[in-house]
């Protein structure tokens, strides 16, 4: 990453009225869009727009062409380019022609996207935004820092300094008077304007209609006073039905802004009269900008089943901490990155998409059920593919490649960590290494790691067997977490296998992008672990058996190791997370535990591939409370502790605001106890509790579990 | 549907009322407006666009107080209050519909400071998509739907009422009345 891309990080997070006013908005918007939606199938409603959307990407051509036929015939004029530039020369060449000088304009991100503005403004023309946040990022001479609020990083302060300028008085900073100016202050040129500019949410092609949604009534207006209408619409809203428009009304500005509706919804079919008796004059440019490569493209052609709603930004735990400027001056936050990377180019995206923490919250709260998560990890791969591996990355994992060589370095780790460690953990390192224990402590290395104290346990003669698969971090980090695998597993009737040739699952790679270094750790893990005679694969990490069940098979499809494909398959149908193998085992009487003597409450952590990638959120907390523990919840349960594997150390300036958001959360409940399913969740917390000295007990399930084993 | 319409459209900063009859509609209409300080003064005014509404009272009388039939863009931006006709209502999201194709619709539901919105209380559908279903763009150019007052949130995310659009809507349902618009 660049300097100056991590020095915009640094100064966002350390914009106290950024975080602040971000912090305050996503707090509410999580609970907002749950009301808005109460009543609703979700499910069912998103499922809807991205048939309906998908559909419309397969036939763009099609629909651009049925939808000018009938805009025509209802007296508008069309212009379809692919050009930005032509887009900004036809509006141009409207405005000469008619003598226009003032030009209103409604919120439209498909302008900005070409900075028709300063375009116009170049030409003589005086244009003017009209929605209040994009006038207040044009009088401060800004870009939107959010899609559909975007002015949202500014306070009412700096408003009313914009403003007292703009009015030549001082102002207050009451934000009903700055309302007021700005009806004031644009009412004349809404009457006075020759030309309005809308965008549009959706376009109909069976009729040639715009919809327009809008809370402040400027589109109302924009689309109403002046005798000119232009509409900048990117092919991406066109659909076929007139009815395919209900899910999309429906969805948009209850996943936008927790609103049922939005104040104004104007659906504009045509030319329609205007003040004096005459027509007016309706111009609809239907903007391609690599949306139809776009949409050619397999993987990403979900992407055009956006609907703009900005909903992937506020639940986002990265976004609240930098907020918009950090990813450029167009489209932000998930699908913002994955925009920009095709309308812009994929180079401009190599910074920003190394923000993505892969949490997965985006993608659960899409109305147009796009994998966000996905597509910005094939941007990744696509980027290394491109322009390969920095130096140091590639070293690391030729390392990773090689188990024994791996194996050995971290064992050496264990000892020369030492000089460091003290109580479990590494509190300093010296030097250029010292980022990573600035917030939070390591945890030591293992002295002796898992797959060393495994050929100690004796284990009872069972009638099944399970290979553990335990993962880098419980193997050489915390193997006691092994221990209560196997004790668990064991009291269940099951023997556990420990196959000494299972390696690292890939993941750290694969997050990287480097599918090749993924996809040859799959191989490795293929053939120790596919045994005969084993009923189960367990892992006790969420990211490790999600490569297990899924990331093997799609590295070894993208690095073209297709005969290795059965296997992986045969491995992901009896891979499973411990969770839901426990709460199986507990439900049909195998596994009981002793759950009667102490009452004890714990916090629990939801960890983002346990909930998110493999959808296991119940199974954990019925498996505590089996065994007597209490669950007090946390505010934010399942926000990303920050941890996101390399992240932690690739971004530790992002990483640490939301460790200690979810150090807080867990304090806040008073539970003594936290407990969670992924190793990594608890190097994180167990190493920020340690860094702020607090007394807090950081816990993975499986350890309290087995602490309460019936005997 | 009456019940759930007033709820929502309430929960959005709306004001719902309903009569039975024209007359009651009109007097509670034109002792509001005086309340609210109609006058002839600009800023003061009201614009009706839709003036078979009230077909047996003398306009030239309503004039002289301050209301006006003859609807322009400046008039109407002159306006306090803004007076029409609506075709439909949403229960489930507290909404108002209509064909505004005439553009004195637009001006006086959007420019001045209070919309008063009249239409027939049997006129309320269930939601969005039977209101979709009803209407065709063919045969309305331009439908509009109006959920309560102009609103935004753009500065600190707190809510605003009344930015280009008016800060009141004030909608009368009327029992005795027709439902207007042949559909489709």
């Amino acid at each position: 990453m660049k300097n100056e891309f991590i020095e915009s990080i640094d100064r966002a997070v350390n914009n106290s009225n950024l975080t602040g006013a971000l912090g305050k908005f996503s707090e509410a918007y999580r609970v907002n869009r749950a009301k808005a939606y109460e009543g609703v199938d979700f499910d069912e409603l998103r499922e809807k727009i991205a048939s309906i959307k998908s559909a419309a990407a397969l036939e763009l051509d099609a629909l651009a062409e049925l939808f000018r036929e009938n805009a025509e015939a209802r007296g508008a004029k069309v212009f379809r380019t692919d050009e930005p530039v032509e887009v900004k020369e036809y509006i141009l060449r409207i405005a000469r022609e008619n003598g226009v000088k003032t030009i209103v304009k409604s919120k439209s991100m498909a302008t900005e996207e070409i900075h028709l503005n300063p375009f116009l403004e170049k030409a003589g023309i005086v244009v003017k935004e009209t929605d209040l946040g994009e006038w207040i990022i044009q009088l401060a001479g800004q870009t939107p820092s959010h899609m559909v609020m975007p002015a949202i990083h500014m306070t009412r302060e700096e408003v009313s300094d914009i403003f007292s300028k703009e009015v030549n008085e001082r102002l207050s900073s009451d934000i009903p008077k700055l309302v007021k100016v700005a009806r004031e202050q644009l009412r004349p040129f809404f009457l006075n304007a020759d030309m309005g500019i809308s965008g549009a949410n959706i376009a109909v092609a069976e009729t040639g209609t715009l919809v327009l949604m809008t809370n402040e009534g400027n589109a109302r207006l924009v689309t109403t006073l002046p005798r000119i209408h232009v509409a900048v619409v990117g092919i991406e809203k066109l659909v076929r039905h007139f009815k395919d428009i209900v899910p999309i009304i429906k969805a948009l500005p209850r996943s936008a802004t927790a609103q049922l509706l939005t104040s104004y919804v104007s659906i504009i079919t045509g030319k329609t009269p205007v003040t004096n008796g005459n027509e007016k004059e309706l111009h609809i440019i239907l903007m391609d900008n690599h949306r139809s490569d776009m949409a050619a493209d397999p993987v990403f052609r979900q992407a055009m089943q956006c609907i703009r709603c900005a909903s992937c930004l506020n639940v986002c735990p990265v976004f609240r901490l930098v907020g918009g400027h950090v990813f450029g001056k167009v489209y932000t936050g998930g699908i913002g990155t994955i925009l920009t990377a095709w309308f812009d180019e994929l180079g401009k995206s190599s910074d920003i998409q190394g923000l993505c923490i892969q949490c997965g919250a985006c993608k659960d709260v899409c109305p147009a059920k796009i994998g966000i998560p996905e597509l910005i990890m094939e941007i990744r791969r696509r980027l290394v593919t491109k322009q390969g591996l920095p130096l140091v990355q590639k070293a690391l994992y030729s390392v990773v490649n090689n188990r024994r060589l791996f194996h050995s370095m971290l064992r050496a780790a264990s000892i020369a960590g030492g000089a460091f460690a003290s109580g479990g953990f590494i509190r300093h390192l010296p030097f250029f290494l010292s980022e990573l224990t600035d917030g939070r402590s390591l945890p030591a290395i293992a002295k002796e790691p898992f797959r060393d104290r495994f050929t100690r346990i004796r284990q009872p003669v069972c009638r099944e067997k399970a290979v553990f698969y335990a993962g880098c971090l419980i193997d050489f980090a915390y193997p006691e977490m092994g221990e209560a695998v196997v004790k668990i597993l064991n009291s269940a009737g099951i023997e556990v296998i420990f196959p000494e040739g299972q390696t690292c699952c890939g993941a750290p790679a694969k997050y990287a992008g480097a599918y090749e270094v993924a996809a040859a750790n799959a191989v490795d893990n293929i053939k120790a672990l596919l045994l005969p005679d084993v009923s189960y694969v367990v892992s006790a990490c969420p990211t490790c058996t999600v490569a297990l069940q899924r990331d093997f098979l799609k590295t070894l499809e993208a690095a073209g190791k297709n005969k290795w494909i059965t296997k992986a398959e045969e491995l992901a149908a009896k891979s499973f997370d411990f969770s839901s193998l426990a709460k199986k085992l507990a439900e049909s009487g195998r596994l009981s535990f002793s759950a009667t003597d102490t009452e004890a409450c714990v916090t629990y952590h939801d960890s983002c591939h346990l909930k998110r990638s493999l959808c296991i959120h119940e199974e954990p907390r019925t498996l505590l409370n089996l065994a007597g523990y209490t669950i007090q919840e946390m505010s934010e349960c399942d926000t990303c502790c920050g941890m996101g594997g390399a992240y932690s150390m690739k971004l530790p300036e992002i990483s640490l605001p939301m460790l200690k958001r979810k150090l807080a959360n867990i304090d806040n409940t008073k539970a003594g106890t936290a407990a969670m399913d992924c190793p990594g969740c608890v190097l994180q917390i167990r190493g920020g509790f340690d860094r702020e000295r607090k007394n807090i007990t950081v816990k993975h399930s499986v350890e309290l579990l087995a602490e309460r084993l019936k005997e | 549907m009456y019940d759930q319409f007033k709820v929502k459209a309430e929960a959005v900063s709306a004001d719902v009322l309903r009569f039975q009859t024209k007359g009651e509609a009109l007097d509670f209409i034109f002792r509001f407006m005086r309340e609210e300080g109609l006058s002839t003064y600009a800023g003061e005014s009201a614009v009706w666009a839709d003036g078979n509404f009230i077909e047996d009272i003398d306009k030239n009388v309503l004039e002289a107080e301050g209301i006006f039939f003859g609807v322009t863009a400046q008039r109407a931006a002159g306006a306090r209050f803004g007076i029409c006709c609506m075709d439909w209502a949403i229960a489930d999201t507290g909404t108002l519909a209509h064909d505004s194709t005439s553009f004195e619709k637009r001006l006086v539901s959007t420019l001045p400071e209070i919309h008063i919105a009249i239409l027939s209380a049997k006129a309320i559908l269930p939601d969005l998509q039977s209101f979709i279903e009803r209407v065709s763009p063919e045969k309305f150019p331009f439908i509009s739907l109006i959920t309560g007052p102009s609103r935004t949130a753009d500065i600190e995310r707190v809510l605003t009422i009344g930015v280009h659009g008016p800060r009141r809507l004030v909608t009368v349902f009327v029992d005795e009345l027709e439902v207007n618009t042949d559909e489709k």
